[in-house]
């Protein structure tokens, strides 16, 4: 059986709780054997009982509360059952959490990870599938991460989880996706069409959080840069293989698992190459991910940025009819579409 | 010393801090806000003193007194009010974000009592046998997250105090146009034992807590004290739109300052005040002659 990368970040929790006794997991119906609302918890709690804590449905009480024991010298792992909820903890966020460390002048850690899906295509409707990740990006103090569905070197979104709960004394907001979860993970033999080169930000010392960069083994030089996280990343991977041997139309993805802090260093050459980008994210388009990147190329590259587009969900809440979902939130055709006007 | 006659300095260097940041404030010397709980010195001397050394105190917006109750040093916290560089935090946090060895406050009201819920689970966790005390007022009762925080407290048997110090005032809102039902009736729906006092001495404030905090460490569970007391002053700076006669009955009747006075000798209330005197003016004058704060970053 493949591993999903449900499977990763559930093997990345029980590592983690193993490993150390102050890791803490709270959340609204994590215990066995319902094991969560889409199993990562699953078995922590029958393995682990004196660390799995099931909580009442109190967001924003709980965010506190996993604050508090942070402060105090534990690790809690917090989950927030659908990204949507993250509304809820906005004010333990921006006010309380991400402020500490620096308010209080350094002199406290706070090692904190909320987890939580964001993202639609299950039909969930407008409070249930939307991706509200832009609302949190760009808070000082605040860590947002995405995994991406590659075990590749010595990263998998496990391995990145479970590095996080252990080594980071900061706050982290650590995205998942639910198309994501059911995906297999993809390693260097099913990846054997592409060239994956792992960057890091160079102010991410220890090389924690990867930048894949991907591009077709043995193609000519790429026509555009896409950038990508999450679910439409793997959208943008299948749209960038289905060209190139279909259309002989040449791109290179990279896919960050930082959004917050960002960082361009390690899109920059690969941009200046090409002059084009297409960043593509699955929350609403305007004031977003990919405008700010987009801005940070124009700044950075100048007149060797020749065309930046975005590809985005509508400005409308998330549908519940599938007719309706699947209109508002970017497709692969879509990508492939803007791919195939942006190389002519 | 006596306890009553050490309590009664503390009480009178939380008054005059404040009093002297009020004046100065008018000066210039001071800028952005401040809240001051002139009248509520003995919930922060009576509360505080009570606690183990090891203990957590979480506060809120009006928070200088139970710093200074705690053993936090006037000057830094004059530093920190001025923007200096040897402030608590550096000047970063000002009036109402300081953290002191066990001591938190932040300016969002609320947040801070879940927060204060998870403390206390950590050191229940860690076998620490530490203690946690939060402080909130009546106007922070109006934010939903302390019935969160209630519930999960009692649920898991947080050593938790939680201390209302209800001054009948939220900023100049008065208490009865904010607040429904029974202060007492909200900790007992979640099965939190709570004890209601109205009185501004601290001696019986001090006595109460000792009792209560006992039970805290002893059941490893929250208990609640609600405390009726009243602000003299403003809520920040200039706004109390109260009116001058109703401001000094309420300091004729319930000013803790005052209560304790009576209790000691003349001589023994001068030469305290002579000491605080000297302290305020030293700790403010050595403030102000400390480096301003510097912000680091901007290319």
């Amino acid at each position: 059986m493949k591993t999903t990368v449900l499977d990763s970040l559930n093997q990345g929790l029980i590592s983690a709780l193993k490993a150390d006794s102050s890791v803490h997991l709270l959340g609204e119906d994590i215990l066995d054997p319902y094991g969560g609302a889409f199993k990562v918890t699953r078995g922590c709690s029958t393995a682990f009982s004196m660390q799995v804590i099931p909580t009442p449905i109190s967001e924003a009480g709980l965010a506190g509360v996993t604050a508090g024991m942070a402060l105090r010298g534990l690790r809690p792992v917090l989950e927030i059952m659908f990204g949507d909820f993250t509304t809820l903890i906005a004010d333990q966020l921006i006010n309380h959490i991400s402020k500490f460390r620096w308010m209080y002048n350094d002199s406290v850690t706070l090692p904190l990870v909320i987890r939580t899906p964001m993202g639609g295509r299950r039909g969930y409707g407008p409070t249930h599938s939307q991706s509200l990740e832009k609302l949190f990006m760009g808070v000082p103090g605040l860590t947002v991460l995405v995994p991406a569905n590659f075990s590749v070197g010595i990263h998998s979104p496990g391995s990145i989880l479970e590095n996080t709960i252990l080594n980071t004394d900061s706050p982290v907001l650590f995205i998942e996706n639910k198309m994501q979860y059911l995906q297999p993970l993809l390693t260097a033999e099913t990846l054997a069409d592409f060239e994956v080169d792992l960057r890091y930000d160079p102010t991410d010392i220890n090389q924690q959080y990867p930048i894949y960069c991907l591009s077709i083994k043995g193609a000519p030089s790429a026509a555009v840069t896409i950038s990508a996280y999450g679910f439409c990343a793997e959208l943008a991977r299948q749209a960038q293989l289905k060209l190139a041997f279909e259309e002989e139309i040449f791109t290179e993805l990279i896919i960050p698992t930082r959004l917050s802090p960002f960082a361009l260093q390690p899109l920059m050459d690969v941009v200046a190459r090409t002059g084009k980008i297409l960043l593509i994210e699955e929350g609403t388009r305007s004031l977003g991910w990919g405008a700010e990147v987009g801005t940070l190329l124009a700044e950075t590259l100048g007149d060797k940025l020749k065309q930046v587009k975005r590809l985005a969900a509508l400005e409308t809440p998330v549908p519940a009819a599938v007719s309706l979902e699947t209109g508002m939130l970017p497709q692969q055709e879509d990508i492939e579409a803007l791919l195939r006007k942006m190389s002519a | 010393m006596t306890l009553e006659e050490d309590y009664y300095r503390d009480m009178l260097r939380i008054r005059r801090f404040e009093e002297t940041v009020l004046d100065e404030f008018k000066r210039g010397v001071f800028s952005g806000t401040t809240h001051t709980s002139i009248g509520q010195e003995a919930n922060a001397v009576g509360v505080i003193r009570q606690l183990l050394p090891d203990d957590i105190i979480l506060t809120n917006h009006r928070c200088h007194g139970h710093f200074l109750a705690y053993g936090g040093d006037m000057r830094a916290l004059f530093a920190e009010l001025m923007g200096r560089q040897t402030g608590i935090c550096g000047g970063r946090g000002g009036s109402q974000h300081i953290h002191y060895k066990n001591l938190y406050s932040n300016g969002v009201q609320g947040g801070i009592v879940p927060i204060a819920v998870g403390m206390a689970l950590a050191e229940k966790q860690k076998k620490s046998e530490a203690a946690v005390v939060v402080f909130i007022g009546d106007g922070t009762l109006g934010e939903g997250v302390i019935y969160e925080a209630f519930n999960m407290a009692s649920l898991w048997s947080a050593p938790l105090l939680i201390v209302v110090e209800n001054n009948h005032i939220a900023q100049t809102t008065p208490t009865e146009y904010a607040l429904a039902g029974d202060i007492r009736m909200r900790f007992q729906a979640f099965g939190i034992p709570a004890l209601e006092l109205d009185t501004s001495s601290v001696m019986e404030i001090a006595g109460n807590t000792f009792q209560l905090m006992r039970e805290v460490h002893e059941d490893y569970s929250p208990r609640a004290l609600i405390l009726n007391t009243q602000r003299f002053g403003p809520h920040s700076k200039g706004d109390d739109t109260r009116s001058e006669e109703v401001v000094a009955l309420l300091k004729e009747q319930h000013d803790p300052l005052a209560i304790m006075e009576r209790q000691l000798s003349s001589a023994s209330v001068s030469s305290i005040r002579s000491e605080v005197e000297q302290e305020v003016k030293a700790a403010f004058e050595t403030a102000l002659a400390d480096p301003v704060a510097r912000m680091e970053g901007r290319a």
